[in-house]
């Protein structure tokens, strides 16, 4: 009876599969064509939603000019204070202020591009891995507890606390790449379980005086500050915020690429995204080949995990996790699941962390860079929606080729 | 060896033996409640209290000594779970009706052993009936994710759609001042959202995985925006839509305890009552419902016989958003009274994991939303009567359930086949 089934799943599942490669191979003119709808709509959102602008346009019959004038001020006010507060402040009094929103971009872009490089991955394996969260999680438990509650000399003390929450974090994600490949089990469901699993199984640490609860902590799950040895530290001085997180997503891009694109292992995981069938064929372990990919995209997350849990100040509490798990999925869409893509996708996020802030400052709710973001992402994974508002050719040839595949095999059928 | 249907509701047969997996749980679970809630029990006292203070008719509460309780109850469990051993080997799958009995049975064993010595006791009307409306939204998520994915097209969106829902109700219903526009207007608003996903997943095969997420982001950016920039600022006009009027059922709600749970409820609640024995009935005993899992089981054989596996497909997937989009309003205008940012937090994930909890059928998806309900207010409940092991081991529970019947060792969980998959017109 599985044979059969396997059989009817078969062109629909190439069908699937062609469209995954189209996003993935997402040209530069469709992904450019999407940010700026992206923004265009966002922009509709402010204007449409500030208080100024419904005022102007209620007298629009007595004075047309400045119902215009305060739509451009809005959009003007919006978007520049992004730019002012994600990469160069041109009022500011000294270089350090005004490079400083940069270095802060890169600040937030560094956990977003190492746990999207696990996604990505993952996504050329062809599995849906959204359990970067949990893995985050139990990542961030495994460094705080060597952090807090281990001595050693400085340097090796934070690598070695990097070093556990990698760890951590590939158990977490080889138990997915278990259970798929023991018993078939979807890994969407299970790593959306696990991500509930580890939330309460980090909370529970947290809550623990002999594991990660801070000393005379009470009722509230919260953990001391890393020890000064364990942290990262500043990497321009006191000036900027930046620490040494961004040299390990450096480091984690160069080995992303690497791995995929250079080594054999990259290759056999290419492979078996492409076509688990024929990978299977060749002589390719596919079920390994999940749990090692799944295993070392959790390792990719376990980075993000350290890289948020040795800057903090103040002590973890569950709030550091800060949603980059779920984000880490936009960006490896985004980022078409390529290193250069994910940094590209990584930094484009990372300036609208950094840019909310003086958003908000300048009284324009910075909540639209999540509509222009969801949208952005949104218009690339579905390519049919951009081509149909800027009037694109259909790419053709693939999905007819696709098609008439699908037809083929349905006669012989 | 006996036939079994393969796929529950399908009438096919064929000869499968049931697993002993299933069995070998109940009789583990049973062996825990008996040792260490029983004989290495709790020696005090726990009082089962059964009236709220304001019934006219007032039930003593029933007082019973721990580990004597907790002893009885694990030996019951322990002789159910042995029967369901012998079932199995006589070739019978364990009933569902023995299944839920053996639930409630353990939950009693949980409870009272938690609240041993506890001064307010274990007040069973207020855990009930919070467990019901707490599970509402998840029951009409999850009856959202059984008309999709019957029909071949999985659904990641349900967070998204309640969220809508919630959002929509909120805001309507506080600027027209009746609710039940509000309600309208959510499922509107759900079924407009579905219609997305469908156009998307049948027409241009877009993964249908990917579109789920990105609909959950998008929804997500868009209420919390809506929410900062216009709501949060004149929350007295759009958002205080306040809740549906608690409406008892003459008669039935006056039986003790069961009357308080299930006949004094809201409009949202009842509704439920109404649409999982209808959804039941559709899919499994209507031509309607046949060709929808025809559908969801095998495109190509249903395309041959005639039936228009599209249009199929989106209108089962847009109903079922509608129906999603009641599930946001329960949380809103039929049990909170406001929206708050991102206030499904997860709900439509975990409408996802019961949705396979309870194999694509609705009563049994129904059960398992239960099962989360309880949870969550066990959690609440939990921390007043200060307990000997932590909260945060109970709240993970019903993920661990749901993973062990992903992984199969709960029985067979098996989705319509076809589900996830495109289909292409040949």
């Amino acid at each position: 009876m599985s044979k059969k089934k396997e059989v009817a799943a078969k062109p629909a599942q190439d069908k699937a599969t062609s469209v995954l490669h189209e996003i993935m191979a997402g040209d530069p003119v469709r992904i450019a064509l999407s940010v700026l709808l992206g923004f265009i709509i966002g922009a509709i959102f402010m204007v449409v939603f500030d208080k100024s602008v419904v005022k102007a346009w209620a007298n629009f019959g007595s004075d047309p000019s400045m119902a215009l004038s305060t739509v451009w001020w809005t959009i003007q006010d919006g978007y520049g204070a992004l730019f002012t507060g994600s990469i160069i402040n041109f009022g500011a009094d000294s270089f350090v202020t005004a490079i400083r929103p940069f270095t802060e971009t890169l600040r937030f872009a560094a956990p977003l591009i190492m746990a999207g490089l696990g996604v990505a991955l993952t996504f050329r394996v062809g599995l849906f891995n959204i359990g970067a969260t949990g893995q985050i999680l139990v990542g961030l438990a495994g460094s705080t507890f060597v952090a807090t509650r281990l001595e050693m000399p400085i340097i090796i003390h934070m690598l070695v606390a990097v070093f556990a929450a990698v760890v951590c974090a590939m158990v977490w994600g080889m138990i997915v790449g278990v259970l798929k490949a023991r018993t078939g089990a979807h890994e969407v469901i299970v790593t959306i379980m696990l991500n509930y699993v580890a939330l309460s199984l980090f909370t529970y640490l947290l809550r623990e005086p002999n594991l990660l609860l801070e000393e005379g902590g009470g009722g509230t799950p919260k953990s001391d500050n890393p020890d000064d040895t364990a942290r990262l530290g500043l990497l321009f001085g006191p000036d900027f915020q930046l620490h040494y997180g961004l040299i390990f997503a450096v480091l984690s891009v160069i080995f992303y690429w690497w791995l995929m694109e250079k080594s054999t292992f990259g290759f056999r995981f290419r492979m078996v995204g492409h076509n688990p069938s024929a990978a299977k064929a060749a002589g390719i372990k596919v079920e390994n080949t999940f749990v090692w990919a799944l295993a070392i995209s959790a390792g990719f997350s376990g980075l993000a995990a350290a890289n948020q849990g040795l800057s903090v100040d103040g002590g973890l509490t569950t709030s550091i996790e800060a949603g980059i798990g779920f984000d880490a999925i936009t960006v490896a869409l985004l980022g078409g699941s390529r290193a250069g893509g994910v940094v590209l996708a990584g930094l484009l996020f990372g300036a609208f962390k950094a840019g909310s802030a003086t958003m908000q400052v300048a009284g324009v709710s910075p909540e639209v860079l999540g509509v222009v973001k969801a949208l952005i992402v949104l218009f690339i994974a579905a390519p049919p929606i951009i081509r149909a508002f800027y009037r694109l050719p259909a790419p053709g040839i693939k999905v007819i080729e696709a098609t008439q595949k699908a037809k083929e095999e349905k006669v012989i059928k | 060896m006996k036939n079994v249907e393969v796929t529950p509701g399908m009438f096919s047969s064929a000869t499968v033996r049931p697993s002993l997996k299933t069995p070998i749980t109940l009789v583990v679970a049973s062996l825990v409640v008996l040792v260490f809630f029983g004989f290495l029990g709790k020696a005090g006292d726990i009082s089962f209290v059964w009236s709220d203070k304001r019934e006219a008719l007032q039930l003593p509460p029933f007082i019973v000594n721990s580990m004597f309780f907790c002893t009885i109850v694990g030996a019951v469990l322990l002789m159910i779970g042995l029967l369901s051993v012998a079932l199995s080997i006589r070739g019978t799958r364990t009933p569902v009706w023995l299944i839920a009995i053996y639930s409630l049975g353990a939950m009693m064993a949980l409870l009272g052993w938690l609240a041993t010595e506890a001064t307010q006791g274990v007040q069973m009307i207020f855990i009930l009936s919070n467990t019901l409306v707490l599970a509402i939204p998840l029951i009409f998520g999850g009856m959202a994710g059984i008309m999709s994915e019957r029909v071949g097209v999985v659904n990641i969106a349900i967070e998204g759609q309640l969220l809508t829902g919630a959002f929509v109700s909120a805001i309507v219903g506080s600027m027209t001042k009746n609710l039940y526009v509000g309600l309208i207007a959510a499922m509107i608003a759900a079924a407009l959202l579905s219609t997305v996903l469908a156009s998307l997943a049948i027409k241009y095969l877009v993964e249908q995985i990917i579109i789920g997420v990105l609909l959950n982001v998008l929804v997500i950016g868009v209420t919390n925006f809506l929410y900062s920039a216009w709501v949060d600022d004149d929350s007295i006009n759009l958002n205080f839509p306040g809740t549906f009027e608690k409406l008892p059922i003459p008669l039935l709600s006056e039986i003790p305890v069961l009357g308080q749970v299930l006949f004094n409820n809201r409009i949202t609640v009842y509704l439920m009552f109404i649409l999982v024995p209808l959804l039941w009935y559709v899919l499994f005993r209507t031509k309607l419902g046949l060709r929808a899992r025809a559908v969801g089981e095998h495109p190509l054989a249903a395309d041959t016989v005639g039936i228009n596996v599209a249009k199929t497909r989106f209108w089962w997937v847009t109903i079922g958003g509608a129906v999603a989009g009641l599930g946001g309003a329960a949380l809103t205008i039929g049990n909170v009274g406001s929206f708050g940012r991102e206030m499904s937090a997860g709900l439509g994930f975990i409408a996802l994991a019961v949705v396979i909890l309870g194999r694509w059928q609705p009563i049994y998806v129904t059960l398992g939303a239960l099962l989360f309900g309880f949870t969550i207010i066990l959690k609440v409940w939990a921390n007043q009567v200060s307990p000997g092991i932590p909260v945060d081991f109970i709240t993970m529970v019903p993920y661990l359930v749901t993973l062990l019947a992903v992984a199969g060792f709960a029985g067979r969980v098996k989705p319509p086949a076809a589900s996830g998959q495109p289909y292409v017109k040949g």
